[in-house]
């Protein structure tokens, strides 16, 4: 799989079905495929691709017990990824850019002029 | 680890202007609330109301009133304030958010920063957070901030 290690986690987890899969491995602390594809609405086939991308992401570690594979969700990676996703995606983005475009038209209204909302004239 | 949002952008225009954005209610209508009672005086009990974007098709836009309290004021330096405290309190840490805005001058305009800061210091119910991180970010971060703290709130004994 290639990209950068965010790239990786934004593809990890906006994708449903390994929200829910995190859902549950949060909520049971460790599990085997098999248990997942028992609770959830997908395959096992299904249930070890997510995990793949998962692990991929750094999301999940798995630990060999005798003949199974137990996944457990990955504390630290889960924080460091929330924190990530809320600086990225969060409305300050978006103000900045406004604050942006209505500074550079302040700046622009005295040169180039054209009223910013029209119908709306400046004592 | 305390949750912090930091932002920063290059503006094309002087830090008076980027000033005034940030600092006059005409302007600030212009980027942030729908009615803004804001005056750039530290202290100033103000608020600021917002039609928020629903959820889902079905759903009306709903109009939120928040209040502002202003911070330090450093005129074309730094503008800070605290918002989201409840009616009738003083705006204070775990009950507001704390919003600082620093202005740099630079080579083709404006260096503009945001921190944001309070958000785990809120004494806030999990839904009550839920509900502000939605409103800020999009539904699966709600989603993985949750998990977060239902994680890191638990002994991690399967770790070793």
């Amino acid at each position: 799989m290639s990209g950068t290690a965010e790239e990786r986690l934004w593809a990890a987890v906006t994708e449903p079905g390994r929200r829910r899969l995190l859902d549950v491995l949060v909520e049971r602390g460790e599990a085997t495929p098999t248990a997942l594809a028992e609770v959830l609405p997908y395959t096992r086939q299904a249930v070890s691709k997510h995990l793949v991308v998962l692990q991929e992401a750094g999301l999940v570690t798995p630990r060999r017990d005798g003949r199974q594979v137990r996944y457990a969700v990955r504390a630290d990676q889960l924080e460091a990824a929330a924190r990530v996703m809320v600086e990225t995606a969060n409305r300050w983005s978006v103000r900045l850019r406004a604050i942006k475009r209505v500074a550079e038209e302040l700046h622009g209204a005295g040169t180039t002029g054209p009223p910013d909302h029209p119908g709306r004239t400046n004592e | 680890m305390p949750i912090t949002i930091e932002q920063d952008i290059l503006i094309e225009a002087p830090v008076e202007a980027v000033w005034r954005t940030l600092t006059e209610a005409e302007h600030i209508a212009r980027w942030f609330a729908v009615d803004v009672d804001l005056d750039a005086t530290p202290g100033y009990d103000g608020t600021l109301r917002f039609t928020g974007s629903p959820t889902n098709a079905a759903e009306a836009p709903r109009s939120r009133t928040v209040r502002v309290e202003v911070r330090s004021v450093d005129p074309e330096r730094t503008f800070s304030y605290r918002w989201q405290h409840p009616p009738g309190a003083p705006a204070l840490p775990g009950n507001s958010l704390l919003v600082t805005f620093t202005l740099h001058p630079e080579a083709g305009g404006t260096r503009l920063r945001v921190v944001e800061t309070g958000m785990d210091d809120m004494d806030w119910t999990s839904e009550q957070l839920d509900t502000y991180l939605a409103e800020h970010t999009q539904g699966w971060i709600t989603h993985l901030g949750r998990l977060r703290d239902q994680l890191v709130g638990r002994p991690a004994d399967h770790r070793s």
